[in-house]
Parts: C-alpha cells; structure tokens; sequence
C-alpha cells in the first residue's frame, strides 16, 4: 500500500470550536459597548484601550518567549481580551503609563506566574486593576464628565455619589434619588470607568455570547439575581438608608461583572450548580461592600474573593451523575 | 416541543450523503472472512475444519457459553482456513476463511422476498430460540447477543419494548434506508420481540431528521395499539441506550444498572428485521444492509452485504478509494473504529463504512485546558471529561474511578466539542479500562 | 512611646508563650509512639521514592524493614545490594541476595526493520495506541514508541531513539526498579540479570505470531524456527508460543546461538567486538552496533532489583564453564 491511511481512537469528527474563536466573540461581545462608551467619552477611549490590548499582547508574548519557551500563545486572543476588560475596569482619564502598568500586573502576575492561560486562578484583569485601585486611588476613582450628555452627573460614579452622600448621615435617600435619572444609567450618560457605563450595550454583547454558546446564563444571572434579590430585601426594610435594586444592577461594574468578569473560564466553577453558587456568592458580596464597605463599589472584590473559593466549589459541587435521583 | 434526552448533547453536522440511495443487494465475494467474535462475549467455537464444504446458512460455529452467538457461514464454499486473520485494527484474531463457489443454501431456509406474517401462537421460548439459534446479535454496533437481552430474569420484569430508530451517527443511512424499504419486516419483527418478552406495549424512536420514516411507519401503525412511533429531536448521542430509554419514557437507568432495571429493552431496527428472518424465515444473521459514504466516495450507497465480505470490494463498488481518503472507519464518525486493515471483513456490527478526505482525517494540534466547562456541559452522562482526562495522563485510576469513569458511555462528545482539541476521549477510555479491570480484580 | 512599644513586647510575648504551651499539650496528648529506628532505616534508603520495591515511598520500606523480622523478601532496587547489606547491619538481620538486574527493551523493531503501514493519530500514549490496535506496523507485539516507559522513569535513563523509534536504556542511570516493566502496554521491558561486566545475551523480539506471520511485519523478529534451542549448551534457551525465551540465570553468555538466529533476533552487548560482525550480514548489524558499549568501563551505579527471586536459584552453578 503506497498510502498510510490515518489510525486514531474515535471521535474522528471535530466541533468547530477553537479557544481563538471563543476569544474572537468576546471581542465581538465588547465591541458595542466599546463604541457606545467611544460616543460618550470621545477617542481617548480608544487611546487606553489600545494601549491596554497592546501591553497585555506584549508582555505575554515576551514572558512566553524568554521565560517559558515554546510556542507563543498569543494567536489564541485571550490577552487581547484580558486587555479590553483591563481598560474596561479604568476611568478615561487614566494616565497611560498606569495603563501599561496595570497591563503588566494583570498578564505578569495575574496570569503568566501561574503558567498562562487556563491555570490562573484568579480573574488576570481584575488583579490587575485593583492593583491600580489600590496603589493609585485617586487617579482610579476621578472620572471626567460624559461629553455627550449635558445634564449628566460629573466627578464621581452614581456609586460613589450616593456613598458620599449619605455618610453625612441626615441625609435621605428620597431627597437624593430623583437627582439619578435612570434611563441615563441604561444609556450610559454618568460618569464611570469604561464598562461601568453603557448597560444596555454590555446587555446586548450578553445575548450575543449566549446565542454563539460562548458562555451559559448560569453565572450572570445568579450574580444579578442574587444583587436584586438581596438589596430588595434591604430596601423593602428601609428604603430611606438602602438603595433600591434597579440602581444597584445599573451602576457601578455590575454588568460588566457579571457578564464578562466573573464568567472568565479558568476561573469560574465547571459545573453549573457550582456556577450559581459562585454567581449568588459574588451578588452576596458585592452588595455587601456597596452597603457596608469603605468602598462604593465591590464587584471586583467580590469576583476575586469568589475565585479564590472556585477550586473548592469544583470539588463539592460536582454534576449529578446520570441515573441517580436528586437528593433534597 | 417533542422529546429528547435531557443532560448534554451536540449537533455534529450530519452529512447523511446516502439518505436517497436504495439497498442495493452486493454481489458474493470470491473469498469471505468470518471472525469467530463478531459478537460481545465469548467467542464462538468453530464447528468446521480446513477442507469442509459448507452452505449459505449453515452453522460454522456455535455460541460458547450464555453470553455468545453462533455464526453462519454467509456463502457456499470450501472453508481454506481455520485461523488467526488480522482484525480491521491489524490484530489477529480467530476466523473461518471460505472460498466462495456460489449461493447454495442450507435446507429449511425461505431464501424468497416477499413477505409473510409469523405463525399465530407461537411460543415466547420458541421464539428466543430461534433468534440464538440465528446468531442474532445488536446491530446498531454494540453486538450484544440478542438472546441474551431478551432472556428477563424471574426477578425482574419488561414493561417496554423500545426500538431504536435514531441512527445519530453523522453520515450512516443503513437503519434509515431499513424502516423505509423494510417498514413491514420490522414491525413484525418488533411484533416477535414484544411476543417473547411479553411486553404489551413498543415504541419506535426515531430521530426527526428523518421524517419520510416517521410518516412510513406511522402509516404502518395506524390503529395498531401496541407499537408507537415516537419522533424525536435531533440530538446527538439519542441513539445511546440510556438517552433513547429517557428521551422516550423520562426514565433514567441507575449507573451500572440495565435498561431492565427500568423496565426497558432496547433493540435495534437492523436487529428487529434480523429477528423478523430469523424467526419467521428460518435466515440465520449472515448479512446487513452497510452504508458506505464519505465526501470522496463517488456514489454513497446503503448496501446489503453478506458478512465476511472485505471491506475493499465495497469501497471499490462505490468508486472505489480516492486519492484524497485519509482515514477509513468502521461505523460512524463519532463512535466508530477508524480501519488500518483495507483487506479485514464486514462483519454483523459494522452498520458502515466512511471514507474521509486527509484534510477531515488528521485532529487538530491539542493547545491548554482553558476550563471552559464545555465538555461538562455537553457530557450526556454528566461526568467531569476535563477531570477524567487529567486523571487519566497521570494514570490516576483509583481517582478515575471516584469521578465515575465507567459511566462513560464513550459517546465521545467531548472530545467532539474541546475548544482545545485535546484527546479527553482516549485517556477516559484508557482508564474505564482500567478501572474496569480493578473492579474485577476485587471482585475476586 | 516606650509604653507602647512594651505592651507590644509583652502581649506578642504572651501570645507565644499561650500558643507554646497550646502545642506543647496537644504533642503530648495526640503522641503516637513511632519506633525511632524507621527513621534511621529511611535515611539508610536512597529516598527516590520511586515505589520500585512495592512500597508507597521510601518510608513504606522502611516501615515494613524494621517491623518485619525476616527481610530477605523485601529489596530496594535502587539503593541494591550494598544499601540492603547497611540496613541489615543496622538492624541485626540478614540481608536479601539479589544479583544486579537493568531493564532491557526486547524489540528491535525500528523503523527501517518494521515498515509502518498506517499513521497513528490520537493522544501520545503507547496505552492509548495499545487499545486501539496494532499500531503503526502491523507487529501486534512490537514496541510502539510513544514512550510510556520514558514518562514513568523517575531516574530519566529512557530515551527513545529517534532514528529507530525504539526506547533504549541507559545502564547508567538504570535502577531496575520496574517502573517501565509496569507501564508498558505490551510488556516488551523486562527486568534481567545485568550480567558479567554488563554483558547480556536476550532474544530482542517478543513477537509470539507464527514465524511466517511476524517474519512478515519485521525482519528482526523471532520466527521460533528453534535453532538457538538446538545450539545452547545449557538447556537456557525455551520455545514458547512461538517464541524463544533466554533464561537470563542460566544462560552463560556463550553466544553461539547469535550467529544461529536467521532473522538477528538475538542481541548481545558489552562484549570485546569480534573478529567478523556478530550476526554475519548487515541484517543484524543495527541491533549490535548501536548497543556495545565500551567494555572497560562498568556502570558506576551498582544496580539490581528483585523480581524473579525465584529463579536465582535456578541458576545451574554445577555446570563446568565453557569457552565460546
């Protein structure tokens, strides 16, 4: 026989999913609130993210080449990801060396240490920016005003701005709240880091992940529930001190948490009851910091307090195997 | 919304070039080859010797044991060799090799087409009797003596008969083609499987994929009280027995448990109409309809071949081998055996025979494990493939065994989904093997 | 200030010495006595924790060592004979006798010998490509290296060799401690007696096919035409299944069945070369080229392990010598 004819174990019929494809509809998912935070914020935007995007790349790639060896792994896309979350968690004014720095912690620590992608254990662009939040507070939490909007709130992030507020203590919740406009929040015309803004278009990124099967509803959905569920209770008991859930789901990283953070692969639950118990403990906790805590906003905590715990949740929380009935 | 199994699940393409290709009747070969263990089992022990002339039909060799089959020879000849022939894996094994000098059946067979209805009363034991005496064996690939299945313990009882029309299997049309050209055949042969199990009522699953079959056989069954057909949504692995008995009844087999622990016996349609000629026309299994297909294959076809015949003559039938063939399996793409031995015969399991072009045939470079939990999600058994398969290269058995690696059915839906292409099937399969081994070994 | 900086001093100090005391109790209330010589047993040991002698680690053997009062069944591959001589002599019992083993490849299979016939295409491992089928030739015996035996190998003395495609071992470095013996799917590794200044005479093919059939797949293999049967003076050499087997104990490296064995299937190593090549015509030259070594310099490890304890005995020690 001139031929060798190819011998291997079934399955010899291949999906057509690769991880760069799976990388590419992030990116695809992102883009619309990339051009909606673009129109409000103008081209600076673009400026950080770009910068972001192009330091993660870099520095994964050369950590890769010095460090590991081997093949480079940047065609997979992931860094450029992890670089469009970064700039995503960073407010427009940031300066752009804290940009290249963030990037640095986020790829250099947050993912290259634990030998790249899939084996970091917590969210690389989260680590990343609470480095900056808090080696840099003040750069971190000073938003300029949208320019597109010229009743919009500037300064400060609704979040910040009710915090602030109500630490005087005599203040009331039902003088503050009509200053809020709501359909501003959805539209994206407060102040904010990049993806803190724009709900409507991360919404919209949402659903397209969901119809190109990139992520499950598992994780968002127990993270916004569980933030809905638990400040409701708080609001029904007193709604002068605690702020209703509408304004909690809308502001702040919510969404862009809930969607593109905490559904991070390598570092969220492999089953899907895990991944609502990871979902409902990171709602639990964010709300927690935004009522309680010294910070207005506490999603990023919250996702990296949750990662730590995903090893553990693998392990207890397995997938009912076929055949035996539930146990209640 | 019609029914399905519920836990995981893929959509492989189907690419069923053969749907619209009659069975074609495939001439005799000049020489056949019948393994002795084409069967799960013990294999069968030869009944004749170098030199003997043997008849279409007649019995070459005889089940060894409760869990076996006889078989038959599938031509009239010389046998020229009792001994080990190299498998469609290169491996040799036993085999009764006979030179074919023509088509002279054994006495009592109806070798005619038409056909009959069974005999009214006829026995429950008589009918089980003549299916082993048949060699009638699972046709839909795993090769369990049927016999065997239909023999209840006293402690157990049959309530359904379930038969397996679903032929999930991307490319095959050999079951399709069955219920449409032998749509009376196998509802008689359903008939004498319910009659020997005693089961009042029998379902025929069928995939909706295919609904020139559905709307065939449900003609067939109009007013008929005991046999439903029941179409079912696309979904692959559907043709797996656990998922069909649930995507039917909303049972779930208990692990390491038999569709009998819920009431269900599950028989393939090749394997209703094998029983139809077993019982009724006295035709031992000695041939099956075989689709042979692939996107380089000139004509697709669904053929009906004796068993024994080398699988290169039903390449060469349809056009023969291309240039471009990489990879020749035995069955589906997603559940078959891929075939290094051209010249190895078809034997009563192979339901086809796919050619693959070089560029469908190699498997794309592995990259890391991104835990995207794909593979969870899409595991119809709900097992933890990313787990199992880092078990498995550390040769980790013990561990294996904790993350219930004989559940795995080997439907091979992870592997089919990894985004990183990464072998999570083969190390599974590995360490069943191996788990299997160590629970026989405390077991002694 | 200085205030402050003694509550400091004095609560960390309090905190020690509560902690302290805390330890100290629950030591004594959960103390389990362990018999002190375990350890000193283990420090004896090489501490590879290979698993070789069939204990979980290091500490496993020196457990069962101490606690067991006849030990000669029990054997540390690694550490050999002169690691076991220490161990007995610490604890007062006699040593097991073991001669020194290494693990050989019996396939010589490579790839201008084996012609492949298909393209193996799945998960790098021999195990995987085992279960599947013949592999790449159609030898259903023959090594198929993927290289299970180079991954298990805690002490790195297996390679494959790319340009045969077959593991070879390295003497050096070799322990004996079984692990390849284990993992290799076809078990075509063997554990055998490492021979007089390293030399070994083995059959280099495990093939139990009928000779027409593997002569076929592999010009090297073993055809169990039985001649080296005829021609070992010392009974050492079997025919089973179609193939022959060199009884490493009784075998006394005389090597007049090499030249005998049509195909070349029976290798040998370390000896002083000959005056003509060893299997007469390039057939065999592969095997015994690539595999003598320098007879002058024996291995510096002294190795050996303990698996067929059995046949040690065995081995005919009446017989007088004969020259080859």
């Amino acid at each position: 026989m001139e031929k060798k004819l190819i011998v291997g174990p079934s399955p010899h019929v291949h999906g057509s999913d690769t991880t760069q494809k799976l990388m590419r509809d992030v990116l695809i998912a992102l883009a619309p609130a990339l051009l909606v935070v673009t129109f409000i914020y103008g081209t600076r935007v673009l400026v950080v993210t770009g910068v972001s995007i192009a330091a993660c790349v870099l520095i994964e790639f050369l950590i890769q080449r010095f460090m590991f060896g081997g093949k480079s792994t940047i065609g997979d896309l992931s860094a450029i990801v992890t670089g469009v979350l970064l700039a995503f968690n960073l407010p427009v004014s940031i300066p752009i060396w804290m940009v290249v720095l963030g990037a640095l912690v986020a790829i250099g620590v947050g993912k290259m240490t634990f030998g790249g992608l899939g084996r970091n254990p917590f969210n690389p662009a989260l680590v990343g920016r609470v480095f900056l939040l808090l080696s840099f507070p003040a750069a971190m939490t000073t938003f300029p005003a949208p320019s597109a909007a010229a009743d919009a709130m500037s300064g400060a992030t609704p979040l910040t701005y009710v915090k602030e507020a109500m630490k005087g203590g005599d203040i009331k919740l039902s003088d503050l709240m009509p200053e809020i406009s709501y359909d501003n929040l959805l539209f994206g015309l407060h102040g904010g880091s990049l993806g803190e803004i724009a709900a409507l278009a991360l919404l919209l990124g949402f659903g397209y992940m969901l119809i190109r099967r990139v992520v499950t509803w598992h994780i968002p959905v127990a993270v916004l529930g569980s933030m809905a569920l638990f400040s409701a209770i708080l609001w029904w008991s007193d709604p002068e001190t605690y702020v209703d859930p509408a304004f909690h789901l809308l502001t702040g990283g919510a969404i862009l948490g809930a969607v593109f953070m905490a559904t991070d692969y390598a570092t969220s639950p492999m089953s899907k009851k895990g991944m609502v118990a990871y979902g409902i403990g990171i709602g639990i906790i964010t709300i927690l910091i935004r009522t309680w805590g010294a910070y207005p906003e506490g999603i990023s905590f919250a996702i990296l307090i949750m990662n730590a715990t995903v090893p553990l949740i693998n392990k207890y929380m397995r997938p009912r195997r076929f055949g035996v009935p539930a146990k209640i | 919304m019609s029914r399905t199994f519920k836990i995981g699940g893929v959509h492989p393409h189907e690419n069923k070039l053969s749907r619209g290709a009659a069975i074609e009747i495939f001439p005799l070969p000049e020489m056949v080859t019948v393994p002795l263990s084409q069967h799960i089992g013990a294999p069968a022990v030869p009944a004749v010797v170098k030199g003997d002339k043997v008849k279409t039909g007649q019995l070459i060799a005889s089940a060894a044991g409760f869990v076996s089959a006889n078989i038959h020879s599938p031509v009239s000849g010389t046998v020229i060799s009792v001994d080990q022939v190299p498998d469609a894996g290169n491996i040799r094994r036993p085999a009764v090799t006979i030179k074919v000098d023509g088509d002279q059946w054994e006495e009592g067979i109806d070798t005619s087409a038409d056909f009959r209805k069974a005999e009214t009363g006829l026995d429950p034991a008589e009918i089980t009797r003549r299916i082993a005496e048949g060699g009638i064996v699972g046709m839909g690939g795993a090769t369990f003596p049927t016999q065997v299945k239909l023999s209840v313990p006293p402690t157990k009882k049959a309530q359904f008969l379930l038969i397996n029309g679903v032929e999930c299997e991307p490319y095959l049309t050999a079951d399709h083609r069955l219920m449409l050209e032998k749509g009376e055949e196998l509802l008689e042969g359903v008939k004498l499987l319910a009659r020997a199990l005693g089961v009042e009522k029998s379902f025929i699953g069928i995939e909706k994929n295919k609904p020139d079959a559905i709307e065939h056989l449900m003609k067939l069954t109009v007013g008929d009280p005991q046999i439903a057909v029941i179409p079912l949504k696309v979904k692959y692995p559907q043709g797996g027995e656990k998922q069909l008995i649930e995507a039917v009844t909303k049972r779930q087999v208990p692990p390491g448990g038999l569709p009998l622990d819920v009431g269900v016996v599950v028989q393939n349609v090749g394997t209703a109409v094998a029983v139809y000629q077993a019982v009724v026309k006295r035709k031992p299994l000695i041939e099956r309809v075989v689709t042979v297909t692939g996107k380089g294959i000139e004509r697709p076809s669904n053929l009906l071949v004796r068993v024994g015949t080398p699988v290169t003559s039903l390449i060469a039938h349809c056009g023969g081998l291309p240039a471009s063939a990489g990879k020749v399996i035995g069955g589906g793409p997603m559940m078959g055996r891929a075939i290094s031995n051209l010249e190895s015969p078809v034997t009563k399991g192979t339901s086809g025979i796919l050619v693959m072009n070089d560029n469908e045939s190699a498997r794309k470079p592995s990259q890391a494990c991104i835990k995207c939990a794909k593979c969870v999600e899409v595991c119809p058994m709900n097992l933890e493939p990313y787990m199992l398969y880092k078990l498995g290269i550390r040769n980790m058995f013990p561990e294996m065994e904790e993350y219930y690696a004989t559940d795995c059915i080997e439907c091979g839906s992870c592997s089919f989904t990894c985004p990183a292409s990464l072998p999570l099937l083969d190390y599974i399969r590995l360490g069943k093997g191996e788990v299997m081994k160590m629970i026989r070994a405390r077991k002694n | 200030m200085i205030e402050i900086l003694l509550y400091t001093v004095l609560t960390l100090c309090l905190l020690g010495a509560v902690a302290a005391m805390v330890l100290y109790l629950v030591a004594r209330k959960f103390y389990v006595y362990e018999d002190p010589r375990i350890d000193q047993v283990e420090n004896l040991l090489p501490l590879a924790n290979c698993g070789g002698c069939g204990y979980p680690g290091c500490r496993g053997l020196a457990d069962a060592l101490v606690k067991n009062d006849d030990i000669t069944s029990l054997y540390c591959p690694v550490g050999g004979t002169d690691t076991m001589n220490r161990v007995a002599a610490f604890l007062g019992k006699s040593a097991p006798e073991k001669e020194p083993q290494i693990a050989e490849v019996r396939c010589g299979g490579s790839c201008g010998k084996r012609p492949r016939i298909s393209i193996y295409d799945g998960a790098y491992s021999c195990a995987v490509e085992h279960s599947l089928y013949s592999g790449e030739t159609g030898c259903n015996y023959g090594c198929l290296g993927k290289g299970d035996c180079v991954v298990v190998c805690n002490f790195d003395a297996i390679a494959v060799n790319p340009e045969t495609g077959i593991p070879e071992v390295d003497p050096a470095k070799c322990t004996a401690c079984g692990a390849c013996v284990r993992a290799c799917p076809r078990a075509i590794m063997e554990l055998r007696k490492k021979g007089v200044k390293d030399r070994r005479v083995w059959v280099n093919c495990i093939n139990r096919d009928k000779g027409a059939v593997s002569r076929k797949l592999c010009t090297v293999s073993c055809i169990a035409c039985g001649k080296c049967v005829k021609t070992c003076p010392f009974e050492a050499i079997t025919l089973q299944d179609n193939l022959a087997y060199i009884d490493p104990y009784k075998c006394r490296l005389c090597r007049k069945c090499v030249p005998e064995c049509p195909t070349s299937a029976i290798s040998e190593i370390n000896f002083p070369p000959k005056k003509e090549t060893p299997a007469g015509g390039g057939k065999g030259e592969g095997n015994a080229a690539v595999r003598v070594k320098d007879p002058t310099s024996p291995s510096a490890t002294s190795v050996s392990d303990g698996i067929p304890a059995g046949s040690v005995g065995e081995s005919d020690g009446n017989r007088p010598p004969q020259q080859a």
